[in-house]
Order: C-alpha cells, then sequence, then structure tokens
C-alpha cells in the first residue's frame, strides 16, 4: 500500500491550483483525500503531481445569500451534517452528508472531493441533484455554474473541464414546509449505498424532488414518479404506484434477477413514507 | 488472599496493545533494515517463460532482485506438517519463489530487495515476467473430473489424497425407514487477522545465528520448519513472536515470504523486513473451509437417528499448506455425529488441490464444517419426520449418564450434560411461547425464524500419541518454566504462543492462585524460541487446557521444593507444613508460618538448605495431556426474513456454553462474542469468489463483507460447568466454540423462517439478494 513516487505542491489560491493543473498530463487535486489517497496506495492511480488545496481560503465557508446556500467545496463530511445553516435551509443535503462512510470519513473527507471524484456509489449526487444544486466551477475562462443534473456524466467523469476546479455548491434553500430523507441500504463489506434515494416533498405537495444513488452507472433523478406524485399528490395510495413507476424506468444494468429494481421500489416507497412521516 | 482463578479481570495485556505500545513485528527496526517486496503471479496458472530483472535492479535503492532460479537450489521445499494416515498423501513441491510454473494468483516469482519500502515497491513493478497462461482449475468437485488441467504433474486428477473412516454403511441405509439427502457447500472464507503478516530476518554474521521475528501462531514449529527450509540448525535459528494481532489459523503455516526473508538476509548481511498489505493478505494468507459435502442421514419414522455419513471434496489450494491436510480429514471426519449418539457413521474425503489460495486452519477448523454438516441435517430430518428439531435433539443427544462416550470413530468425548445446556437455552428463549408467536405473525405476512445448534467440537489438541497416530508430523504436548526470582516475583515461560486470547493474564491468574502471590507478581513470557526450550504454539483451542496443565504442574514444583525448605525453617517434617494464601505454616499452629517470598529469599541465599535440596527456586513441566477435551453446549438465534428484500435480521442470539471450568470469565466472554461473530459472519456475509480463471473476486475490504458490530444484537449468555476430566486445571477451551456453534443455528433459524415459501436449503453466505430470489422463485409455495 505505497503510492508510486509524485510531486506534491500546495496551492494558495484558485487560480494557482488551475494553473498546477496544467503543468502535467497527470496531475490530481487533493482535498479530504478519502478517494484519491486509496487509489494511489493500490497503484491505481499515479498521478505525477498531487496539489493540496485544502488551504485555499475561497474553498472554505458555509453561507447563506437571497434564498441560495453556498457551501465551499472544502467543506468536510462532519460539517455538512452538522452545520446549523444547512440543517435549516437545505436539511436534506445534512442528512446525507450525516450517513457518508464512518467517522473517520466524514471528519476527512468533504463535499467537493467527492463530488467531482463521482464515484456512482456515493452519496452526495443524490442529495444535489434532488435539490437542483448548482456547481460553481473556476477556470482559465473564469467561473461558470454547472446544473447538477449535467454534473454527472459517467462514472468517475464529471462536466469539469481538464483545468476546472469546483469551487462550491449552491444549494436553493428548500421551502419552509419542506419534508424530506435520505434513505441508504449500505452494502454489507463497503458501506456505500446499494441504493441511496433522497427526496424532498414542499409547497404544499406541490414539488416532489427524487434522485436516486449507488445503483445505476450514475445517480438520476426519478422524473417518472416525481411527475406522478405531483400530479397526485403523496398520499398513501399515490406512493405504491410512483414506487412502481421509479423501478419501471430506472437505468439500472445487469439486473439478471430483477433485485435491483425491487430495491428501487422497495426503497423509493420507504424513502417517501418516512419523509410523509416527518412532516407531521 | 483473594480468589483470583475464576475472576474477571482485566487483560494484563491491553495495558500496552489499547495504548499503541505494543511491539508488532513491522514496529521493528533494526539497524541497516532494508525491505523485501515480492513479485507476485497475476495469473492462478502459468508457464513462467521468463523473468528480466535488468531495469528493476538499476533502480535507485535497489541492492538485489533474486527469482525462482536464484532460490531453488539454494532452499528446500516448503513441506505440509500433516500427513493423514492410509491416505495416499502426494507431496505438491512447494518453491519458496516459483521458477516454472505459478498455481495460484499471489504465487511469488521473485523478490526485491531494497533501501526502503517504497523502492522495493517501484522496482518490483519493473520486473518483467513473461507468462504463458495454462487453464485453471477452481472448484474441488470438478477439478477431480476427467480431462481437468491437472495443478501439479505428479497429482493424478488433482487428488492430494483420498481419506476415508468407518466401515460401508449400505445397508443400514438400505433398510433405513428414513433417507435424507443433501449437498452443502461450505463457502471458503478469508481470515483477515487484523495484523497481517509480516517477516523481518537479521543473521549475525559472528555466530553464524539466524533471527527471525515473525507473526506466528507457533514460534517452535516456525523454527522447526526453516530449519529444514534454509538449512540453519535450530541451534543456530531464533524465531520471535512478539505482539501478534490475530491469527484464526491463519498464522499457522510456514509461508514462502519468511523463507525468502531469511535467505535474503544471510545472503546480504542486511536485516530483510517484509510486510504483507492488506491487499497480499486477501491473496496469499491461507484460506479457510471450503468443502462440498455430499451428506445422509439415515432415521426412523419416530426420530431416531441411525447412521450419518459423507463424501466431501475438500479445496486445498495451489500447495498444501502446512496443516492444510488434517482440517478436512482428522478435525472433520472423525466428530460428524456432534452431540449425537449415532451407531453408524463414515466418512470419505478427496482433498483436492487447485489453483487457488491455500487452505488450512481457520477458526474451528474442520470442527465448523463437521457441526454445519450435522446440525443442518438434523433440521432437514426433523422436518422430513414431522418433528420438532428440538424434540429430535433430545431424543438423539448423548446422555449425561453416557460419559465417556465412545462416538463411532473411537473418540472419548470426555464429560457433559448436553440436556442440562439445551434445557437452560429452551427456558431463556421460552421457546413454546415463541413458537406461538411465529405462528401468529405468519398469518400477518411476517417471517421469523427459530434455528438450533446443540453442538460439541473436540479441543485441546492433545496427546502428542494420537497426534502420531493421526499423522500430525509434531508432538501436542506443552512446557512451562516457573522461575521464582529471589524476591518472590516471578517469571512464567510457557511454549503456547497466544496472539490476542489473553493468556497472559489467565496464565498469571492460574499462578497467581497456586502460590498465592499478586498476578501483578507474574511475568508471562511467550513466543521466543530463545526464550523457550520448546512448545507447539496456540491453535485448536489448546492454549489453556495443554499449556494451562503444563504451568499448573510447574507450578506445583515449585511448591513442592519450597515445601522443603519452608519445613528446614520452621523446623518441623515436611509432612507437617501446610501452604496455603501464600503461607507456609505447621499444621495445627497458624502462627509459626513463613511467607513464600522468604523461603524463595532462602533459596537463593541457600545459607542454610535442607539436605539435598538445589539452591533457587524453579519448576519446568512438560505436559502431555491425557486426552483431548469436548466442549459442548446449545445455541439459538431467532431471525425474521423481510420478503421485500430478503433481508435477515437477527434478533435474538442465546448461547448456553460449557467450557469445564473458568478461569477469567471476561476473557470467556470476549472469545464467546468473536467466535459467535465470526461463525455468523460465515453464515451471513462472507465468502470468497473465484471466477474461472482463478481470479478472487473479493481481494478487498471493499468487495469482502466482515461483519461489522453493529449488525448484532446483544449476545444472551450462559454456561453449565462439568470439568474435563483430561486436564488437571478441568477446563476445556473455549477460543472456536462460537465459531462452530452459530453458523448452522442461523441458517436453520433461516430456513425455519422461509418454510411457509417452501425453501429448504440455500447456499451460504445467505445474501438477501439470494434469500429474495429463492422467495421469488418459491411464491407458489406460500
Amino acid at each position: 500500500m505505497l503510492t508510486a513516487p509524485f510531486e506534491f505542491r500546495r496551492a494558495s489560491t484558485v487560480n494557482e491550483a488551475s494553473d498546477l493543473l496544467q503543468q502535467g498530463t497527470e496531475v490530481k487535486l487533493l482535498a479530504g483525500g478519502h478517494s484519491l489517497l486509496p487509489l494511489m496506495k493500490l497503484r491505481l492511480a499515479a498521478p505525477e503531481m498531487v496539489v493540496d488545496i485544502s488551504g485555499i481560503p475561497e474553498l472554505h465557508g458555509v453561507s447563506v445569500h437571497d434564498g441560495v446556500v453556498t457551501v465551499g467545496a472544502m467543506t468536510r463530511h462532519v460539517e455538512v451534517a452538522q452545520n446549523p445553516v444547512i440543517q435549516a435551509e437545505a436539511p436534506l443535503l445534512s442528512k446525507t452528508a450525516a450517513v457518508i462512510g464512518d467517522v473517520q470519513v466524514r471528519n476527512r473527507g468533504t463535499i467537493g472531493g467527492s463530488l467531482c471524484h463521482a464515484d456512482s456509489a456515493a452519496d452526495l449526487p443524490a442529495a444535489v441533484l434532488a435539490l437542483d444544486a448548482q456547481m460553481v466551477v473556476s477556470g482559465p475562462d473564469g467561473i461558470r455554474k454547472i446544473p447538477a443534473s449535467e454534473f454527472f456524466v459517467a462514472p468517475f467523469v464529471t462536466a469539469l473541464g481538464a483545468r476546472e476546479v469546483l469551487m462550491a455548491v449552491e444549494v436553493p434553500a428548500m421551502p419552509s414546509d419542506a419534508a424530506s430523507t435520505y434513505l441508504k441500504r449500505p452494502h454489507p463489506a463497503s458501506g456505500y449505498p446499494v441504493i441511496g434515494v433522497a427526496c424532498w416533498v414542499g409547497n404544499g405537495g406541490t414539488s416532489v424532488k427524487m434522485a436516486i444513488t449507488g445503483i445505476g452507472s450514475t445517480a438520476f433523478r426519478a422524473v417518472e414518479a416525481e411527475a406522478y406524485l405531483t400530479e397526485q399528490g403523496v398520499n398513501a395510495s399515490s406512493i405504491g404506484e410512483a414506487a412502481r413507476l421509479a423501478a419501471v424506468h430506472a437505468p439500472v444494468e445487469d439486473d439478471v434477477t430483477g433485485y435491483k429494481r425491487q430495491l428501487v421500489n422497495v426503497y423509493v416507497s420507504r424513502a417517501l413514507h418516512q419523509t410523509m412521516a416527518g412532516k407531521d | 488472599m483473594p480468589q483470583v482463578m475464576g475472576q474477571a479481570l482485566k487483560r494484563h495485556e491491553d495495558i500496552r496493545l489499547i495504548r499503541g505500545r505494543g511491539q508488532y513485528t513491522d514496529d521493528m527496526t533494526l539497524p541497516g533494515m532494508v525491505y523485501a517486496k515480492m513479485v507476485r503471479s497475476p495469473y492462478a496458472h502459468a508457464k513462467i517463460l521468463s523473468v528480466d530483472t535488468q531495469a528493476a535492479q538499476a533502480m535507485p535503492g535497489v541492492l538485489a532482485v533474486f527469482t525462482g532460479q536464484d532460490t531453488k537450489d539454494e532452499l528446500g521445499l516448503i513441506p505440509t506438517a500433516w500427513i493423514p494416515p492410509n491416505s495416499d498423501l502426494k507431496m505438491t513441491p512447494h518453491p519458496a519463489l516459483a521458477f516454472d510454473t505459478v498455481r495460484y494468483v499471489g504465487d511469488a516469482v521473485a523478490v526485491v530487495i531494497a533501501e526502503t519500502p517504497y523502492q522495493a515497491q517501484d522496482a518490483a513493478d519493473q520486473v518483467q515476467v513473461q507468462y504463458q497462461p495454462l487453464e485453471a482449475v477452481v472448484h474441488p468437485r470438478e477439478a477431480v473430473e476427467d480431462g481437468r488441467p491437472q495443478v501439479h504433474e505428479e497429482i493424478d486428477h488433482n487428488i492430494a489424497f483420498h481419506w476415508t473412516v468407518g466401515p460401508d454403511l449400505d445397508a443400514v441405509f438400505q433398510q433405513a425407514e428414513v433417507v435424507v439427502r443433501h449437498e452443502f457447500r461450505q463457502q471458503r472464507l478469508i481470515p483477515n487477522a487484523m495484523e497481517p503478516r509480516a517477516a523481518l530476518a537479521q543473521y549475525n554474521n559472528a555466530t553464524d545465528e539466524l533471527t527471525v521475528w515473525v507473526t506466528t501462531q507457533n514460534p517452535h514449529i516456525h523454527r522447526f520448519l526453516l530449519s529444514g527450509i534454509l538449512g540453519i540448525p535450530e541451534h543456530k535459528l531464533r524465531v520471535v513472536a512478539i505482539d501478534v494481532g490475530g491469527g484464526f489459523g491463519s498464522k499457522i503455516a510456514c509461508y514462502p515470504d519468511e523463507v525468502v526473508a531469511s535467505w535474503a538476509a544471510r545472503k546480504l548481511h542486511r536485516p530483510v523486513k517484509w510486510t504483507e498489505t492488506r491487499q497480499e493478505n486477501f491473496l496469499i494468507t491461507s484460506h479457510g473451509r471450503d468443502h462440498v459435502q455430499e451428506v445422509e442421514l439415515a432415521g426412523t419414522r419416530d426420530g431416531q437417528i441411525q447412521a450419518i455419513r459423507v463424501k466431501a471434496y475438500s479445496n486445498l489450494g495451489a500447495y498444501l499448506s502446512t496443516a492444510g491436510p488434517g482440517v478436512p480429514t482428522i478435525l472433520f471426519g472423525l466428530i460428524i455425529n456432534g452431540a449425537y449418539n449415532i451407531p453408524h457413521a463414515s466418512a470419505d474425503v478427496y482433498g483436492v488441490v487447485t489453483n487457488t489460495t491455500p487452505v488450512d486452519a481457520y477458526r474451528g477448523a474442520g470442527r465448523p464444517e463437521a457441526t454445519y454438516l450435522i446440525e443442518r441435517m438434523v433440521d432437514l430430518y426433523a422436518r422430513e419426520i414431522q418433528m420438532d428439531p428440538v424434540a429430535v435433539r433430545e431424543k438423539n443427544l448423548v446422555q449425561a449418564e453416557a460419559f465417556p462416550y465412545t462416538n463411532p470413530f473411537g473418540l472419548q468425548y470426555d464429560s457433559g450434560n448436553y440436556q442440562g445446556t439445551l434445557k437452560i437455552a429452551l427456558d431463556m428463549l421460552d421457546y413454546p411461547k415463541l413458537r406461538e408467536e411465529q405462528a401468529a405473525l405468519r398469518k400477518d405476512g411476517k417471517y421469523i425464524g427459530i434455528g438450533w445448534s446443540t453442538y460439541v467440537e473436540m479441543c485441546g489438541l492433545g496427546p502428542s500419541e494420537v497426534a502420531g497416530a493421526v499423522g500430525f508430523q509434531g508432538g501436542l504436548w506443552e512446557s512451562a518454566t516457573v522461575r521464582v526470582h529471589p524476591t518472590g516475583k516471578v517469571t512464567v515461560f510457557t511454549g503456547a504462543s497466544p496472539h490476542g486470547q489473553g493468556e497472559e493474564t489467565t496464565f498469571a491468574q492460574i499462578v497467581g492462585q497456586e502460590l498465592g502471590i499478586p498476578v501483578d507478581d507474574i511475568e508471562i513470557v511467550h513466543g521466543d524460541t530463545a526464550r523457550i526450550s520448546m512448545g507447539w504454539g496456540t491453535y485448536g483451542s489448546r492454549t489453556t487446557a495443554v499449556g494451562g496443565g503444563a504451568i499448573h504442574l510447574a507450578t506445583q514444583k515449585v511448591i513442592e521444593k519450597a515445601k522443603k525448605i519452608a519445613a528446614h525453617k520452621l523446623e518441623v517434617s515436611e509432612s507437617d507444613v501446610v501452604f496455603e494464601d501464600g503461607m507456609f505454616s505447621v499444621s495445627g499452629v497458624p502462627d509459626r508460618q513463613v511467607s513464600f517470598q522468604a523461603v524463595t529469599l532462602d533459596a537463593y541465599l541457600a545459607w542454610s538448605l535442607p539436605e539435598g535440596v538445589e539452591p533457587a527456586l524453579e519448576g519446568t513441566a512438560f505436559y502431555d495431556p491425557k486426552n483431548f477435551t469436548y466442549p459442548f453446549g446449545a445455541h439459538v438465534a431467532v431471525v425474521s426474513v423481510d420478503p421485500d428484500t430478503g433481508d435477515i435480521h437477527l434478533m435474538r442470539y442465546i448461547a448456553v456454553d460449557d467450557i469445564g471450568n473458568i478461569i477469567n470469565p471476561m476473557i470467556v466472554e470476549g472469545q464467546i462474542h468473536g467466535g459467535l461473530v465470526q461463525g455468523i459472519g460465515q453464515a451471513l456475509y462472507e465468502g470468497a469468489e473465484y471466477d474461472a480463471e482463478g481470479q478472487l473476486l473479493t481481494g478487498s475490504l471493499l468487495d469482502y463483507a466482515m461483519p461489522k458490530a453493529r449488525f448484532f444484537p446483544r449476545f444472551e449468555t450462559a454456561h453449565t460447568v462439568t470439568p474435563s476430566p483430561h486436564n488437571p486445571l478441568g477446563v476445556k477451551g473455549v477460543g472456536e466454540t462460537g465459531a462452530i456453534a452459530s453458523t448452522p443455528a442461523i441458517v436453520n433459524a433461516v430456513m425455519d423462517a422461509l418454510h411457509p415459501f417452501g425453501i429448504r436449503d440455500l447456499p451460504m453466505p445467505l445474501t438477501p439478494e439470494k434469500v429474495w430470489q429463492a422467495i421469488q422463485q418459491n411464491q407458489g409455495g406460500r
């Protein structure tokens, strides 16, 4: 479990990090290190240069402005889980961060690192999709925003440009009447979600958002279920059909036994019931 | 002096271990130390065409790169140390570094020695090996079929041995009212001790001595084997295991890695350290279990079991490991009747080599495979004749009056009251009420199940005469020296080699009790061939039964001599001296007394010793037990199954064990908990998977599900105490009971829950997907 040789640099600004990204054929940014370092130790990744971005002030901090919560990319999972602003304005994000990995992972891992790593079995993609979050990225051409729905391209592939650095995640504040759930089925070995369902219901039941991670090649929105529930209202009788719709339309692969779709059905149903129970 | 035997003293060793002050092999640093990294085969079966080390040799910090060609004439082959009798066992030539053929993924072909571990790894990546891949065999029953590739040229049909025990039972089966047949797959397990393996070898060219620090459960066996392989006589070879972070059987074997590190240290005159990665641990450290068992049980309609027989294909991996052949034969076949008085039994075992990691002992070693077989068969038989599984057990368990009980293979079960533990478990569970609840819940579409396991196991290995008779190439006695220092403090040297089990505490309790001195005055030394004359190590739940027996006898020798000196000092005859609570006193005159410590000082000063008594005070004993010990008990699991997901929820687990006398109940409880978790892990979570090419698919902790604390309810434990007559302490051993008993209890419970779906059996591990799928396929049966 020893890494191949690499050059280590510490960036103090986002621009510096962006500049370093073009200095070699393989440069990797190091945030919390909980995805990158295991790969390097297994020599599955052998970057020429590793750039530590943990000391860049612009990547830190949580704030709320005009109904949008901005979470700095270096915010650690434990902080996302416990930050009072996030808990008040975007509790679904806190709930999701609270069940990532274990205590050690949450103490080191960061929201930006996890999202940019884009593991198809990560927890956070479900939450940022269900929350219609935007990724604020900085690159040679300045700052741009990428919607979560366009960010996850394939397993371990994002819409981030080669020289771009994720600075923050912007999450629209949830409606004051919103109830939300992140329901996860951890794999008995890895702890990653076999399936994770993030959903919230608000605005008197007219807003229903749901995204699913772990079970497909990337996280996805359950748009058919959302549409059905928005039309029918979320109640005991509509939840069953919504879960069935989510299962039928889920982009799962290699599901010979039908177990994956069954899990989508069961977990969507359970997540919605849990959400409605939480509203009381 | 308070009673210390039987007290839940905190573990002496934990003071260093939980503070990070333990000293494991990899913690050792020596001046001039260099690092070894193995180059391993990515193929399960291949011819080695060439090994190009030039690029690696030129890398920074590299001292040497050695291949199998360099070592093959200088090193002996790695042998197995267990040759079951009448089995026609064929050796599997096992070179430390492969030079013509690789036989499993991870087989080492070269080693790089470099100044730093990073340099060694970088250079190992540059060793170019050309392979010609060959077809592989993985499954033990398929490997013996005609036309399959052979793992070793010498071993026809990959059958390394064929071992049978018991008579032909065809007539019994033909006449039986009921015959139940079933095939079980004992899946392969990966031990995963917390500390991966490591070795550090140092050669002293002044004395020509080699010292090897190594993660081992049995340093003297390691010395014995290394001596032969390396060609270094035993008196020039020292093997040391300081702290060892668990083994579960996987640190019994002698591996290529310590052989190569030792050889290189002598070659290069530099201390060489090799440390396994977790990834390597999955690939190269011995695995456990892996049988296919075709089982038949014969009985009457009214629940009397008459015969049990098994034909088993046991996967031994690519090479016969140190204890490998003994596990699926002696430790399995001889006890397939379990705790039941079954008149007829026979076993027929094929030991099969395949292109997989070598298989050796893993917690329970053979006895879990036997216990699973009989406990599952009893349940299947109970279903067949529509009897309650508890009623069948009550009818067939060996009766308390029948001890010592001789089983069909001649094993003599020492002592017990099997019905007694079952009765306690039934009461703890409130069995009749739970059956009623189960029936009511089923009407609501909720499925709970109750699973029993009334087990017995043989451990406390064992009498040396028996070891010889069953082909174990060693003795199984144990040594102890109790050295009393002039101030009355004591150092105990034991040939057992605890590696997490807590005997530094329990052994001190034995000596403290017997000498009447504080346990803090006693140090237990183990795991060093230079400090301990001889010993056979820690495995087979033998440490307290055999090692403890030796310590008891050595302590008695100390007392015997001290008593002579005390009598001399008290000016009375020896027969008038009473020794109690650390004081020697004159019988009937309790105020005429002298302390153990005062007598000790006299022994060392030797100013006035009785006629014929030598100075100093120490006792040494070499103790060979009369027989094995047989812990037993009744375990019961209660589970619920969610038909929507196949999830199994363990609601309750009750373990009522009889392990004979208990020296430290807290340590016993810990051993039981650990064993249960490993046994339940096999039932529900763990299983090594290979693909057809022999690639290990479950090669990391991301894929291989080790049980976590949160998976379990609070275990409910209770004990009965039936001392073993086979050793002076009356102890039976507890290290393996949990792992032996729990696996069938869990599977029996799940199958009980799934009974309404018409599901009779599922292969372990019972993953949710497997359970859900079986329910889908059997919905009609509901």
